[in-house]
Order: structure tokens, then C-alpha cells, then sequence
């Protein structure tokens, strides 16, 4: 808001302004998001040919001696990889990144309820991949136990090389982020909830903001959890208690020389209490954005905001009750089984009306695509394709069989790559005009879509056969197996794919290069939208709103019935403010 | 551009209805069943994978329809709906139908693979006892008890009478395994600390390739067993072969 001029380091280093905050979030996610593709590619070069001298991506990630990967080597990979994405990447990007620079400019508000609060989180988010990096380079290397660092592989130190000194960092690196994720998702709440401009009604939010505010309040609620579990397996690590390891154990024939006494299931439940609900934190948000674009683009009202708002809340409620999911095969008891059977069946409910509800909003519109729209579209053709592969896993008999194999791989990654990470492209070409005042290239962006979905099909598709054909997660090498070895024209088929995957996001890269030097300047609505952060000029100033606002109606007044444009503004902007 | 998106939902179509056509010829799907519990497990995945296809295709149809139509008309706008009562309840009754559905079909197998109710009475048939990165086999012997001079010991390989239940109690020495024969469908995680038992019954002789399916460390990927499933009369032959050899060896130990 004010003239004078600051410094880069008062703009961009140390500002409490959430959409500064917003970025900086952007930024380092965005890093590790490619960080975690290129351990990706590292991965799937392995399984495509084994214990080969791996070009470029070897070097980069595991340093000129890596270049041929280890049985340990591997390990890490997937662990890093695994961590990276879900922790360090997806949900920053959601709730860090678009939560930071979206939530005050949807409700109206100037900035966060606690902005200094929220640069806090941000650099406890920095210092938390700091850690992270840290654990590459002590002895025995990065955690190598697997994102979810079961007991007793992971408290053991002579179990594994990574569980020394590497998944130490890991754990304090998780606990770190645990508690800047629990500071910015309070944040959020507290905004939402006492922040919004006066006439903003709960049922007249954008379900963007419905969908941060959700997943914020699933953070809030079971985060802690896990930062808690962390906490503990430090504990058995560093201070001699024993939660999760169990008693009586000789690892290569020796007895450990570990506190024993505790319980590996214990960990799993704390665990998963967590990190299931995690998904729905990488992907409410994710609906959020998609119903915004579709609507705006269809030039349609929302089709069922309330039944939208409500399967927000019943996805929230159930996936709290669905972790036991993954304990299928763990030894968890039948009534258990069946119960969580159950709980995980009916998630899928609301899942499905929302996908309907996304369908009876574009039909009958009249729909622009933009690239911000075909990615939106994108978003639904594949979270539908990971939605119903989730009824295999659901049904505990067949679970029985899959669970472990690559289709829970090919599962879950429809829904965060195909799903979330295309809403997030989707989402960024929405909002990019807002954000930098400029344009990005539609051409360009449609594109980078085209390629983008074909790829990511060609690389996730395949894994159902691979899973359903038997082959197991976290194998360095299926040829061992007679069973798996069948398959290596498959797997040679989804490294190709990934590697073209991968080079076709330069076109992203491009076409933010191009905005920033070349892009044209937008005004305050490029897109004719009706929600409230499109009466900020682009970009918005510290501050957000020059002008006070009415609020007079819901966010998606298109179509017909809107007046003299085929859109009606959320609010109406009256006398300007002093600067 | 409405074409190009067409042929990206035609080309998705395709490539999913090509998924399931082509792949079971290659060998790119269910290996052939060898257990009695594969059958219903089987028809479980195929009756879930039909309900699969059926969705992502009306989905798909309905999603390109409305994109198809959508993209072309840009001059009258657009009707503002807000909702439709009746849409809402029609679908999320049948989609909650479907769901229920389902989750009633798969009751009786989950019972018949876990239910405690259901697990052989006839005592435990071999312990198997993971560790990193190997697996171990002990059976009891002629006692049918296990820990007794007369048991039997087989490391990589576990034979078991075909045509019967089976039980097994499994144990790990360290790390958490799973016991994973994808040709029987069954897999049960290997927990330190606890024995689990497990229950099968093999429909057919011959071998099978044992799979560790849990994370269990670098080794995790070579970590290979085998199951040999003999005639009843074969196997009697081959235990009571075996017990010879341990009684001696027994015997050997003690003087």
C-alpha cells in the first residue's frame, strides 16, 4: 500500500505479508517438487535397467560415486522420494503456498489473523528442509526405512545403514515441519473463521476457501498426532525408551543394543492416523481450486454448493476414520478389518458426488479452455481413474492381494500426481495474473497440458498391471522374481514415460520465463471471475484491497440470471481506502 | 480445440479399455490361482473391476459430452443453475447402493481368510520364521508339537500337503516381513514379537514363488522363498523322510 520503496531483502525475505509468504512457500515447494522428480527418475531408472551406470540424474542425486545405485542406495531413494513429494512438496504447495496467498484475499481479509506468525511457519518450513537435506550426509546416508519409517526397520541402527544417524534427522526434520504446518494451519482457521469481510457468509465462501479451511482443520486435528509419534521414536532412538520396538530381536543374529519392549503396531496407528488424512489435506484443497476454474470457465454457477460443502466436511469426517486401511495385512483383527472396510467404502461417496457435481457444473456452459481449464478437466478425468482403483483396495479379500504391489502405487498416484499436481498447474495459470500481473502464455500452457496428461497416463497407467500381475512396491529389481520378471518391457515402457514426463515440464519453465519478461499486463479481472480477489488490483499490494467491499452474494453468480454482464461480482467496491 | 479435447478423452478411453483387454494375454495380470480362497478373491476383483469400467466410462462420456457441446457454443450464456435436488439424491443413492453393495459381497471371503472362526483345528501345519533377508520353515514332527526333537527343518523352501487346510504361524526374528504367495492370494505381514497364523488350503501341487512384501531393509528385494505343495501321500513321505533324518541327527547330538 505505502510508495516508498523497499529493499529486496524488506519485499521478499522478511515480509509478514501472506502473499509474499505465499511465495516464498511456492518457491521452495516448487524446489522440492523437482527434487523429488528427479529421485523419481532415479528410481524408475533403476527398475527399467538394474544395476546400470545411470546418465545425468545418477550424478546430480547421488553424487559421481552414485552413478550405479546400491541395495541401500535404493532405499533411500524411495524413502527421500517418498518424503520429499507428500511432506515436503504436495501439501506445502496446497496449504503453504495458494493457502497462504489465497485464504485472506477470498474472505476479504488484509492479511493472515497473525502475520508474523505465518513468516514464522514459513521459516521453520525452511529450516525443516535444511534437516532434511542434512540427513543425506552423515554416515550410512539418508533415512532408508520408507516414508513411513515402520519400527523395528527404522529404530533399529544395525537394521538398516539409514537407521542411524540419517533417520534421526529425518525424525527431527519431520517434527520440525510438523510444527510449522500446525502454526500455518491454525492460521488459516483463525482467518477463515474471524476474518471474513463483513456480509461473507459461510455458505457464500468459495469452496477453494472451504477446501483450505478443511484441510487446515484435519491438520490441526491429527498432525499433532504424528509430530507426537516422531517425538517418541526420537525418544527411543536418543533417550533409551521403547514404544516401538518390541523385545527379543536379533538382527544378523545378535541382540540389538536397543531398549525393547514396545510395539511396531503402535507406530502404524499413530502413523497413519496422520498421514491418511494427509491425502485428504493434498486433495481437498485441490477440489477446491478445480470447482473455482471449472465454474468460472463454464460460465456456470456451481453445480450443488451445499451437497459440495457437505462432502467436503463427510470426506474430512471419514478420513479420519479410515487409517486402519492400511494395516490390512498387518495383523490387525477381522471386526477391525471389517470396520475400517466399511469406513473406507463410504468415503468414497462423497468423493463421487462431488465428481458429479463437477460434471453438472460445465454441462450446458459455456466453456472457455483455457489452459487453466484443461487442467482443471484433467483433474477430474484422473482423480476419477484413482477414485475407483480405490475400490480394489477397499475390499479387504482382494486389498489382501494388492496391498504392497505397485497398484497402490498406480493408486495413489492418480490421485496426487493426476489429481492434485494438475490442479496445482491449474490453479497456477488461474491465479498467475494475480499473482505477477501478468499473463501467462495460453498457448504455451495448453501445451504443456497436452504432453503433461498424455506422459503422466503413459507412466501411472501401466502400474495397475504391474500391481495386478503381483509385482511388490520397494523391489530394487523385479528380475529376481520369475513372477516379475515378465514384466520389464512394462517397466522399461513407464521409464520412458517418465523421462518424457519430466523433460515436458521445460515448457512450464518456459512459459514462466516468457510471463515475466514478455507477458501481458492484466488488469484486475482477466477472467471475468466473481469471487473477491479479483477486485484486487494484480498484483495486490500489501494490504490486498484498495477499497472497502459490500458483500451481496455467493462467489459464482454466472450465467443468465447475472445481470448485464453474464457475471455478478461478489462484492461491490465503494469509496476507495487511504493509502 | 474442443477436437483436441475429444480425442484426449477418446485416447484415455482407449487406452484403459485397451489395459484390460490386452494385458491378461501377456501374462501382465492375476497370475494362474493356485489356492482355494483365489477363486472368490478372483471373482471379487473382476466383479469390482466391471463396476471400474462401467464408472470411468459413463464418467468419461458424460465429462467429453459436456466439453464437446460446451466449447462450441460462445455466444448465449450459460443457464444459472445452482442444483437439482432430485440429481443429487438420485446419484448419491445409487453410487451409495453400489458401495454398499460391494462391501456386503466381500464380507464372507474376509471372514474366510481371517475370521478366527474359521481357522483349521487341526493345529499348526510348519512355523515360518522370517529374518533378513531368508526365510526358515520348521515342522512339527510325527508329535505334531512344536519344539520337540522330531521337528523338521527346511530353510528357502516350505512344502505343504495340497488339497487340505493348511495353518501357519508365522514369526519374524527382527525387522517386519510379509509372507506373500501371489499365486495363493494370501498375504499376512510378519510382525516381530507376535505369531501370526495364517490359513490356506492349496488347490493344486506344484511350486510356488514366496514374495517379501513389507519393506525389511536393503536386502529387501532378494528376499525370495518358495512353496512346494505335494499330494498328501508325497508329503507324508517326504516329512517322515525328514524325521529320520532329524531323530538321527538328534541322537548324534546327544552322545
Amino acid at each position: 500500500m505505502s510508495s516508498e520503496r523497499r529493499g529486496f531483502l524488506r519485499t521478499w525475505v522478511v515480509s509478514t505479508d501472506h502473499k509474499v509468504v505465499g511465495i516464498q512457500y511456492l518457491v521452495a515447494s516448487a524446489a522440492m517438487l523437482f527434487f523429488g522428480g528427479l529421485l523419481a527418475l532415479a528410481i524408475r531408472w533403476q527398475l527399467a535397467w538394474p544395476w546400470t551406470e545411470m546418465p545425468i540424474v545418477g550424478g546430480l542425486v547421488l553424487g559421481e560415486s552414485g552413478r550405479v545405485l546400491s541395495p541401500a542406495g535404493y532405499t533411500a531413494l524411495f524413502t527421500m522420494h517418498g518424503t520429499a513429494m507428500v511432506f515436503f512438496a504436495i501439501i506445502p504447495l496446497l496449504t503453504g503456498a495458494f493457502g497462504n496467498y489465497l485464504v485472506p484475499l477470498l474472505v476479504g481479509a488484509p492479511d493472515m489473523a497473525f502475520p508474523r506468525l505465518n513468516a514464522a511457519s514459513f521459516w521453520i518450513f525452511a529450516a525443516s528442509i535444511v534437516l532434511f537435506f542434512a540427513g543425506f550426509g552423515v554416515e550410512g546416508g539418508a533415512a532408508n526405512s520408507g516414508w513411513t519409517a515402520y519400527p523395528p526397520l527404522a529404530t533399529v541402527p544395525a537394521a538398516a545403514p539409514g537407521s542411524g544417524a540419517g533417520q534421526t534427522w529425518w525424525l527431527v526434520a519431520i517434527t520440525v515441519l510438523g510444527v510449522s504446518t500446525i502454526l500455518n494451519a491454525l492460521n488459516a482457521v483463525v482467518t477463515i473463521v474471524k476474518m471474513r469481510a463483513p456480509g461473507l457468509t459461510w455458505m457464500r465462501l468459495p469452496l477453494t476457501a472451504w477446501g483450505l479451511l478443511v484441510a487446515a482443520a484435519l491438520q490441526l486435528s491429527a498432525l499433532p498426532v504424528l509430530t507426537a509419534a516422531g517425538l517418541l521414536q526420537l525418544a527411543d532412538r536418543l533417550l533409551g525408551t521403547a514404544f516401538y520396538t518390541p523385545a527379543g530381536l536379533y538382527v544378523n543374529a545378535v541382540q540389538p543394543d536397543v531398549a525393547a519392549g514396545g510395539s511396531p503396531l503402535l507406530w502404524q496407528h499413530l502413523f497413519w492416523f496422520y498421514s491418511h488424512p494427509a491425502v485428504y489435506v493434498m486433495v481437498l484443497p485441490a477440489m477446491g481450486f478445480v470447482s473455482d476454474i471449472l465454474s468460472v470457465n463454464a460460465r456456470k454457477p456451481v453445480f450443488g454448493y451445499k451437497p459440495m460443502v457437505a462432502a467436503i466436511g463427510a470426506i474430512a469426517g471419514l478420513g479420519l476414520l479410515v487409517w486402519g486401511h492400511h494395516m490390512f495385512t498387518s495383523g490387525l483383527g477381522f471386526e477391525m478389518g471389517r470396520a475400517f472396510m466399511l469406513s473406507t467404502m463410504l468415503i468414497a461417496l462423497p468423493s463421487a458426488v462431488k465428481t458429479f457435481n463437477w460434471i453438472a457444473t460445465i454441462w450446458g456452459g459455456r466453456i472457455r479452455l483455457t489452459a487453466a481449464m484443461c487442467f482443471a478437466l484433467g483433474f477430474v478425468a484422473l482423480f476419477v481413474i484413482g477414485g475407483l482403483s480405490g475400490l480394489w483396495l477397499a475390499a479387504t479379500p482382494v486389498d489382501v492381494y494388492l496391498h504392497d504391489t505397485y497398484l497402490v502405487v498406480a493408486h495413489f498416484h492418480y490421485i496426487v500426481f493426476g489429481g492434485t499436481v494438475l490442479a496445482v498447474f491449474a490453479a497456477l495459470h488461474h491465479w498467475w495474473p494475480k499473482i505477477t500481473g501478468r499473463a501467462l502464455s495460453e498457448t504455451l500452457g495448453r501445451w504443456h497440458f497436452l504432453g503433461t496428461f498424455v506422459a503422466l497416463n503413459c507412466v501411472f497407467l501401466p502400474m495397475h498391471q504391474l500391481g495386478i500381475a503381483g509385482m511388490i512396491r520397494r523391489t530394487a529389481d523385479p528380475s529376481v522374481y520369475q513372477l516379475f520378471d515378465r514384466l520389464e518391457p512394462l517397466n522399461r515402457f513407464v521409464t520412458w514415460s517418465a523421462f518424457g514426463l519430466m523433460g515436458w515440464q521445460l515448457l512450464f519453465v518456459a512459459n514462466v520465463v516468457w510471463s515475466f519478461l514478455g507477458g501481458v499486463r492484466v488488469g484486475r479481472n482477466p477472467w471475468e471471475a466473481a469471487s473477491l480477489e479479483w477486485e484486487t488490483p494484480s498484483p495486490p499490494a500489501h494490504g490486498n484491497f484498495d477499497s472497502d467491499l459490500v458483500i451481496e452474494r455467493g462467489p459464482y453468480e454466472y450465467g443468465d440470471a447475472a445481470g448485464e454482464r453474464d457475471f455478478a461480482p461478489q462484492a461491490r467496491r465503494t469509496a476507495p481506502r487511504e493509502a | 480445440m474442443r477436437h483436441c479435447a475429444l480425442l484426449l478423452v477418446l485416447g484415455l478411453l482407449c487406452g484403459v479399455l485397451a489395459f484390460f483387454a490386452l494385458s491378461p494375454g501377456r501374462g501382465w495380470w492375476l497370475p494362474d490361482a493356485a489356492s482355494t480362497i483365489a477363486q472368490p478373491i478372483d471373482a471379487l476383483f473382476d466383479g469390482i473391476g466391471l463396476v471400474i469400467l462401467l464408472g470411468f466410462v459413463l464418467v468419461m462420456a458424460l465429462l467429453a459430452w459436456a466439453v464437446w457441446r460446451g466449447a462450441r457454443a460462445r455466444t448465449d450464456r450459460a443457464r444459472s443453475t445452482h442444483g437439482h435436488t432430485g440429481l443429487e439424491l438420485t446419484w448419491t443413492a445409487g453410487v451409495g447402493a453400489i458401495l454398499v453393495g460391494i462391501a456386503l459381497a466381500q464380507l464372507p471371503t474376509w471372514a474366510r481368510l481371517r475370521d478366527p472362526a474359521e481357522m483349521p483345528a487341526s493345529g499348526v501345519t510348519a512355523r515360518v520364521i522370517a529374518h533378513q533377508w531368508a526365510w526358515r520353515f520348521e515342522h512339527p514332527g510325527a508329535d505334531g508339537v512344536l519344539g520337540t526333537a522330531d521337528d523338521v527343518e527346511t530353510a528357502s523352501e516350505l512344502v505343504l500337503p495340497a488339497g487340505e487346510s493348511v495353518l501357519l504361524e508365522l514369526r519374524s526374528r527382527d525387522v517386519i516381513h510379509s509372507f506373500f504367495v501371489p499365486e495363493l492370494r494370501v498375504k499376512q505381514d510378519v510382525v516381530p514379537g507376535r505369531a501370526i497364523p495364517l490359513w490356506f488350503t492349496m488347490a493344486r501341487a506344484g511350486e510356488f514363488e514366496l514374495v517379501c512384501a513389507e519393506l525389511c531393509g536393503l536386502g529387501h528385494y532378494v528376499m525370495a522363498g518358495r512353496v512346494r505343495a505335494l499330494p498328501r501321500a508325497d508329503y507324508d513321505a517326504w516329512l517322515a523322510a525328514r524325521i529320520i533324518d532329524a531323530r538321527s541327527r538328534g541322537a548324534e547330538d546327544a552322545r
